[in-house]
């Protein structure tokens, strides 16, 4: 580990301003994943900025009918929180999906959206590898890649994003609110994580010098007919292998709209307007269902360990469709999966 | 791996932060320490306190033996930085038991004999007066689900599950 010194950021204004005169610096909020990554010397930072205490904490309903969340809100309180049970749940049991209690206990919102890939090598500093150390090299793709990605991936990186709460908000298309030296803007869901192409380095598209400050969530929920079903290789408290978001609305039998993403796939949760489109107007059932998975996963390449995850999702988004469709979502106490 | 050569060590070392004050209520008792910046909790509570009650077990929050109470709620002492928890309130398996008299858990944990090797023991019991506290587990599998970030490699978990239902039964 590489020593580091330590700062409390007031406000937003001066976290901004603080990172701005230092470039090594990060900031850390819930530090679930980056005092891990420092204990591995994955990350140096020379200075961390903490933002935990920042008054970004509520959860509010928006003039227009959504939610706007703030970035330190912690990751249990986000899905205990009544309008998010209740408006949607599908986000609500995706963050539940996802770690452990205690985790999820210090875990904020906006620092969900920012957690580093788990791919072996990427946490293993012996090794070459494109995200850490840019122009090494990737030791995946010809290595153990069980757990990696097979969309969108580059010759440069196979990385996998380990979220399942970024799965559900992508579904839900949230809006990332950020802000800067150059004041604040906001960002399409789909836009804020990156496919690794030849800047495996960079995850995202927040700049270094910005900071999230809230989530905010359309008005539409899909509480009727939503499912989160999240493969992995034990019951609870793993990663996903594959995890399917799934939302739909139904007039009678009928697909009115539907928002599919994909966990553990990709370098970011994985949609297709074409895969969604298939759906509408179709008569809710397997056949459909199909067809949907087989645009979603147009493309998809395996590495050798992890080519069983092509079909494994194809079953998965068809298993998680059906489950939405009839109002049954995937339990998150009860294993089986019906 | 040669990427943290000789150079880049020596700069770094040259410029070791201060230690920093911070106040902590530990098992009711106000605490004042000085700790390095990367101290983390956990080893502030083992090595600067001498609770050493909490465990390290896997010390990257996979394993949950580091459990304790912040606030009210379970987190892992090995991912939280001590100089971000200044003017907590911090509860330990140490501040579980109440004039003598063992916390209910504790003594559900012997009448189920709900451990073998007890390292995790005190992580399973935190956690668990956190589950308690939350109030969302009801169920024997709402129970294992929410108690998965605790491991036990002695494979109790049977035996933790009927442990913590006693507990809920008598609270």
């Amino acid at each position: 580990m590489t020593p580091f010194q330590y700062a409390r950021a007031n406000d937003v204004a001066d976290a901004i301003k603080q990172i701005a005169t230092d470039p090594s610096a990060k900031f850390i909020a819930g530090g679930t994943n980056l005092i891990d990554l420092i204990k591995y010397d994955v990350e140096e930072p020379t200075r961390l900025i903490d933002i935990s205490h920042l008054p970004l904490r509520s959860i509010e309903q928006t003039s227009t009918g959504g939610v706007l969340i703030g970035a330190m809100v912690p990751n249990t309180d986000l899905a205990y929180h009544p309008i998010i049970e209740q408006r949607y749940p599908l986000l609500a049991r995706a963050i539940m999906s996802g770690a452990s209690q205690q985790l999820r206990n210090m875990a904020s919102t906006g620092g969900n959206l920012l957690q580093r890939t788990r791919c072996f090598y990427f946490y293993d500093t012996a090794t070459p590898c494109n995200k850490r150390e840019p122009g090494s090299g990737c030791s995946a793709i010809d290595g153990i890649n069980r757990i990696n990605a097979v969309l969108g991936t580059s010759q440069a990186c196979i990385a996998t994003h380990p979220s399942d709460m970024c799965v559900a908000l992508a579904a839900l298309e949230a809006t990332v609110h950020v802000a800067g030296p150059a004041g604040a803007r906001t960002i399409a869901f789909a836009d804020f994580h990156r496919l690794p192409g030849n800047t495996p380095q960079r995850d995202t598209n927040l700049e270094p010098d910005e900071i999230i400050t809230a989530i905010e969530l359309p008005p539409k929920g899909f509480s009727a007919n939503y499912s989160y079903l999240k493969i992995r290789d034990r019951l609870s408290y793993a990663f996903a292998l594959v995890s399917v978001a799934a939302a739909l609305e139904l007039d009678g039998d009928t697909i009115k709209e539907a928002r599919l993403a994909l966990g553990g796939v990709a370098h970011k949760p994985w949609r297709s307007s074409a895969a969604e489109a298939a759906l509408l107007g179709q008569r809710a059932e397997a056949t459909a269902f199909a067809r949907a998975a087989d645009w979603l996963l147009h493309g998809a390449k395996g590495y050798g360990h992890n080519d069983f995850k092509i079909g494994l999702a194809r079953r998965a988004i068809v298993r998680t469709l059906g489950q939405a469709a009839r109002g049954t979502p995937q339990s998150l106490s009860d294993k089986k999966i019906r | 791996m040669a990427r943290s050569g000789t150079a880049k060590l020596t700069t770094r070392t040259a410029s070791v932060p201060e230690k920093i004050p911070i106040r902590l209520t530990v098992n009711g008792s106000q605490m004042e320490l000085r700790v390095a910046p990367w101290t983390t909790l956990l080893d502030a509570l083992r090595d600067h306190l001498d609770l050493t009650g909490t465990k390290k077990g896997c010390d990257h929050g996979q394993c949950g033996a580091c459990t304790v109470l912040v606030d009210g709620r379970r987190i892992n002492s090995c991912l939280t930085l001590a100089v971000m928890k200044e003017g907590a309130e911090i509860i330990t398996i140490e501040g579980l038991a109440r004039n003598g008299e063992l916390h209910p858990l504790q003594q559900a944990f012997i009448d189920q004999d709900a451990f073998q090797c007890g390292y995790c023991t005190s992580g399973q019991i935190c956690s668990a007066a956190g589950l308690l506290a939350e109030g969302k587990a009801r169920t024997p599998n709402e129970i294992r689900e929410l108690m998965s970030g605790n491991i036990c490699r002695c494979g109790a978990y049977p035996n933790i599950v009927a442990a913590i239902l006693q507990a809920m039964e008598r609270s």
